[in-house]
């Protein structure tokens, strides 16, 4: 402290230096706030030039849309839309109900049953699921699942065919939403599980502690500890899992045999259709009125997802302030 | 203890006989339970296996360097010919030059999220970053092309439309894996170079940014393969074509999923029997062998960004 006076040069230099120090720490600071509301800007911008280049369909004259070959003859954007936005939730729902139970399981299985030293590696293979290629989905369950799973689907038709759902005769090749849903399920099982995991990881130690030292099983263990511990998070993973799945194109593009009906029947060829599978098959031939009604069912689609997402995020959040977890 | 277990065989059961006797049906569902756990384990792996090895089998025969050097100008029928090499350039470009928006902006957002960001923006930012994630990849690529729709007319199609489409994908992803390597740095490093004098930017990017690079690198790898494999987005921003295009502003592109996707959608050739060299399966063939190449890039690129991350990871603080 006594030396520093005598070395007194560094402090009138530091004067000079500073403030262009300001004015490139200035810079640097905008320069990240910019890009943090360039996020939201983006946002804005897709909801924004959907709704631009939408407008024209929107707003077009009912015989105009009807001259589109794939508009129905009433020439209503409703309408049409109607049995797309159908389709789309019959496909994530399905996949949702297939993939929930057993992300759940393998979520508990790598939380709580593997051995500690497998568990990251074992949650790392799952993470692979996530990381192949959608459109790769999409050939495999085309090629190699749907003729795998006909004689499953006749099955299943000649004993529940009583059940509308399952409505026989089960079509050839098994194109249906049947097989979509098993691979949108698979697809979507990455996300979930993940989430669910980190959610099963933090039950607090004590709980599970307490439970089995009063003599709980394992199983008891997590049924009394664990699953109610993480309830609203899986919940949460769940719909983000929801969300994958409206979004998903690929692997209904290239397995469905696509139809604009309000059927329930997972079974027969020809039914549903998804948003998402529509926009990539008709794009590349349509009009420009035709992109424009096809922008205007992606812009549902969006409002959808979103719609999905947010309610997820916001069940996350609201359980991390009020939870024990923290 | 030896008397209380005769006490209990005389009278009515006790609290500990209760205790201590072994009741078979929480035993026996206990263990039910467990068996019903692992195999959901095991269940998700047969998707896996499954699709791996079939691509393996499928893709291997027709994988072979013609296969990469070679575009699809000039092919047709069931010709025994055709390679992707247009689809890898496209691949690359597209994606490239997605990376090369995304990662400065990603990256920005990320360190405004950790080093500046309070208040109302901040949390406006994490919530829809988290939201972002969510946008379906088609949407994403109408985005795109209605974006560059209002400048350059309908049907407009090149890479660099594809190339925002992706790095709307992108983004959200690399602020994320960056936003949790940089709070993984130990503020004691920050104080440090603060206690220097050292500005707050300055520390930023040297102090921080150098201690968290290997995550980030991971992040961004793990980002890449994430958006190198869609589909969707690029099949109505970059449209088909089967020759090499390079320039990423004029012309439409061909890439590796949309490549897939393009030979599935051709199916099975008619072959009439006395045509020696038609191959009935030539386009689920080279579907399937460039399958195999989109997967093990993939694959290679997750492994990199563990392997990365594990090698070059700083010793975390205590």
């Amino acid at each position: 402290m006594t030396t520093e006076p005598t070395t007194s040069t560094p402090p009138p230099a530091r004067e000079v230096a500073r403030p262009q120090r300001d004015r490139a720490g200035r810079v640097f600071a905008g320069l990240s706030t910019g890009a943090g509301a360039l996020i939201l800007v983006v946002l804005a911008a897709v909801a924004g030039f959907l709704l631009l280049e939408a407008w024209p369909a929107i707003t077009a004259p009912a015989e105009q849309l009807s001259r589109i070959s794939w508009i129905p003859a009433d020439g209503s954007l409703l309408t049409y839309v109607g049995p797309l936005i159908f389709g789309t939730l019959v496909a994530a729902f399905l996949a949702l109900l297939l993939a929930v139970p057993v992300a759940i399981g393998i979520a508990l299985f790598i939380s709580h049953y593997a051995p500690r030293r497998l568990a990251n590696a074992l949650g790392y293979v799952v993470d692979l699921l996530a990381a192949i290629p959608s459109v790769v989905y999409g050939l495999w369950g085309g090629l190699v699942l749907a003729p795998l799973v006909q004689p499953v689907w006749q099955w299943l038709s000649e004993t529940l065919g009583w059940i509308p759902l399952f409505q026989g005769p089960a079509a050839t090749p098994a194109r249906v939403m049947m097989t979509v849903g098993v691979v949108l399920a698979v697809m979507i099982l990455p996300i979930i599980t993940a989430v669910s995991r980190e959610v099963f990881l933090q039950t607090p130690r004590l709980h599970e502690e307490a439970a089995l030292a009063l003599g709980a099983t394992r199983w008891e263990m997590v049924r009394m500890a664990v699953l109610p511990f993480g309830r609203s998070g899986v919940i949460s993973a769940a719909m983000l899992g929801l969300g994958r799945a409206l979004g998903e194109t690929m692997a209904v593009l290239m397995i469905l045999s696509p139809g604009l009906t309000y059927s329930l029947a997972l079974l027969l060829a020809g039914r549903q259709q998804t948003i998402a599978a529509n926009i990539a098959l008709q794009f590349p031939e349509a009009s420009p009125l035709g992109v424009s009604a096809l922008i205007a069912t992606g812009l549902a689609l969006f409002v959808i997802t979103l719609a999905v997402n947010m309610l997820a995020r916001w069940v996350v959040a609201r359980r991390a302030d009020f939870s024990g977890a923290n | 203890m030896t008397t209380t277990t005769g006490r209990t065989t005389a009278a009515p059961p006790s609290t500990r006989d209760a205790l201590t006797r072994p009741d078979t049906r929480r035993k026996l569902v206990d263990r039910v339970m467990r068996g019903v756990v692992t195999l959901a384990f095991l269940v998700a792996l047969v998707p896996l296996l499954s699709l791996v090895w079939t691509a393996l089998v499928n893709g291997f025969d027709r994988l072979s360097p013609y296969f990469l050097a070679v575009s699809m100008r000039g092919v047709f029928g069931g010709m025994d010919a055709g390679g992707i090499h247009h689809a890898i350039v496209g691949t690359l470009l597209v994606t490239g030059f997605a990376a090369l928006i995304s990662v400065p902006i990603g990256l920005l957002t990320a360190i405004y999220l950790v080093e500046y960001g309070t208040g109302k923006l901040a949390r406006a930012v994490t919530f829809f970053v988290d939201v972002m994630t969510g946008i379906p990849s088609i949407v994403a690529g109408l985005f795109a092309y209605a974006l560059f729709a209002v400048f350059f007319g309908p049907g407009v199609r090149f890479g660099a439309v594809g190339a925002v489409a992706l790095s709307v994908l992108m983004t959200p992803v690399v602020v994320r894996s960056s936003e949790e390597m940089l709070r993984l740095v130990p503020n004691e490093l920050r104080e440090a170079a603060y206690a220097l004098g050292v500005p707050k930017w300055l520390t930023i990017i040297k102090v921080v940014l150098r201690t968290a690079a290997a995550g980030i690198v991971t992040g961004v790898m793990l980002a890449v393969a994430r958006v190198i494999g869609e589909t969707a987005p690029l099949l109505i921003t970059l449209g088909v074509i089967d020759s090499i295009n390079y320039n990423l502003f004029e012309g439409r592109m061909m890439t590796l999923p949309v490549y897939v996707y393009r030979q599935y959608q051709q199916g099975l050739v008619p072959c009439r029997p006395d045509q020696l060299d038609c191959i009935a399966t030539i386009n689920y063939d080279r579907a399937w062998a460039a399958a195999l190449v989109l997967i093990i890039i993939v694959l290679l690129l997750n492994l990199l960004a563990r392997l990365i991350a594990r090698w070059f990871a700083p010793a975390r603080g205590h």
